[in-house]
């Protein structure tokens, strides 16, 4: 550490704009990416609805509480859905 | 044996605006032609028409892109050539307001015929990734992204990189895709040492495609255009001298990146940098 980014960390500015720009738009990019590339894949927010819809058919959730995730691994694709259910799951009043 | 000469095709794209591709466009073009490869540079950018005067024969522009593609003219008529380099030509964007002006038939027809008579064909985008935009991928064979060390720059690129990989003949059609190098504008080795600006390993990190240049912020690339003159033709300048570098790497010589050593820093600057 040099006495400039000494200086900084006393002061609370951010040492390094550089790798603060570079980890946004890693994460950025990376989401982008399964979004729009990698074959294509633009279907997952109405994917993320529908689902909702199956699920809230049988249970009252919280539109919150459902996380689609796409990820890809070379040849592997994973898609990830994580249900938080509230504590006492309870059918919908019809 | 008698080879059958296949032409090039360079798409000079970004999807950020004002990151250099016209410029870059004018550049790379001189650089291959004065390597002696025939070489057209194609102007996309219906409706803003830039190039013509970035190349410095605003004057000569009589008919255009559109026009030929519409058959109001034929290719000869609307090529300009160069004045300074034998073997380049330019071919100007239509000032048309009509977004519909291009089509993938047309623009084929053009790039077929510029195929018999060129090495390199290349073609400079417009911003965005609307219709100009695709058209001037669409039949590429290599793409070059032109990235400022920007966020926003560095994301636009990476959204180009997803369509040049999904909207292009090649990839309709399941060839080897296009060929994309990542050529990066404006870079400034001071402020990257600072910490204030993404390095070109941050950049390639981000984008992974290889490199092909890195072009310094310089004060010779407004006085080219300025001047009407292509940055690489202003031979004392080190913008110029990047951008013959970038070229000789995509012709295939192996150059090294000399811009990127850092300046030997004494310990008292070292303390206070």
């Amino acid at each position: 550490m040099n006495v400039k980014k000494m200086m900084d960390y006393f002061r609370g500015t951010p040492r390094n704009t550089a790798s603060l720009a570079k980890e946004r738009l890693q994460i950025i990019v990376s989401h982008e990416r399964v979004a729009t590339r990698e074959g294509g894949v633009d279907f997952l927010p109405q994917l993320e609805q529908e689902l909702l819809d199956v699920i809230s058919k049988y249970m009252t959730i919280d539109r919150e509480q459902v996380k689609v995730h796409l990820a890809r691994d070379g040849d592997l694709s994973i898609l990830e859905l994580n249900v938080t259910l509230p504590d006492k799951a309870k059918t919908p009043a019809v | 044996m008698d080879q059958v000469k296949q032409a090039t095709v360079i798409v000079i794209t970004s999807g950020k605006g004002g990151v250099g591709k016209t410029t870059s466009s004018a550049s790379i073009a001189a650089g291959i032609a004065s390597r002696g490869f025939r070489t057209v540079v194609i102007d996309f950018d219906v409706g803003l028409r830039n190039l013509d005067l970035v190349m410095g024969c605003e004057r000569r522009v009589v008919y255009d892109f559109v026009n030929v593609v519409q058959g109001e003219a034929n290719l000869q008529q609307a090529l300009i050539k160069d004045k300074r380099l034998e073997n380049l030509y330019i071919l100007p964007a239509s000032q048309t307001r009509d977004k519909d002006a291009l089509s993938i038939e047309g623009v084929q027809k053009i790039i077929e015929a510029l195929k018999q008579e060129f090495e390199f064909i290349i073609c400079d985008s417009p911003a965005g990734i609307e219709k100009g935009a695709l058209m001037a991928m669409y039949f590429a064979d290599y793409a070059i992204v032109v990235t400022n060390p920007e966020v926003s720059s560095v994301r636009d690129s990476d959204r180009i990189l997803g369509i040049l990989a999904s909207k292009t003949f090649r990839a309709e059609n399941k060839m080897t895709p296009v060929k994309e190098f990542l050529l990066l504008t404006r870079y400034s080795l001071e402020r990257v040492e600072r910490g204030d600006m993404l390095s070109v390993d941050d950049v390639k990190d981000i984008l992974a495609i290889p490199l092909l240049g890195v072009i310094p912020e310089s004060q010779a690339v407004l006085r080219a255009s300025n001047s009407g003159v292509p940055v690489t033709l202003d031979l004392e300048s080190d913008a110029s001298k990047a951008y013959m570098d970038a070229v000789g790497r995509f012709l295939g010589e192996d150059i090294a990146h000399w811009h990127l050593a850092p300046k030997k820093k004494g310990f008292f600057a070292k303390l206070f940098s």
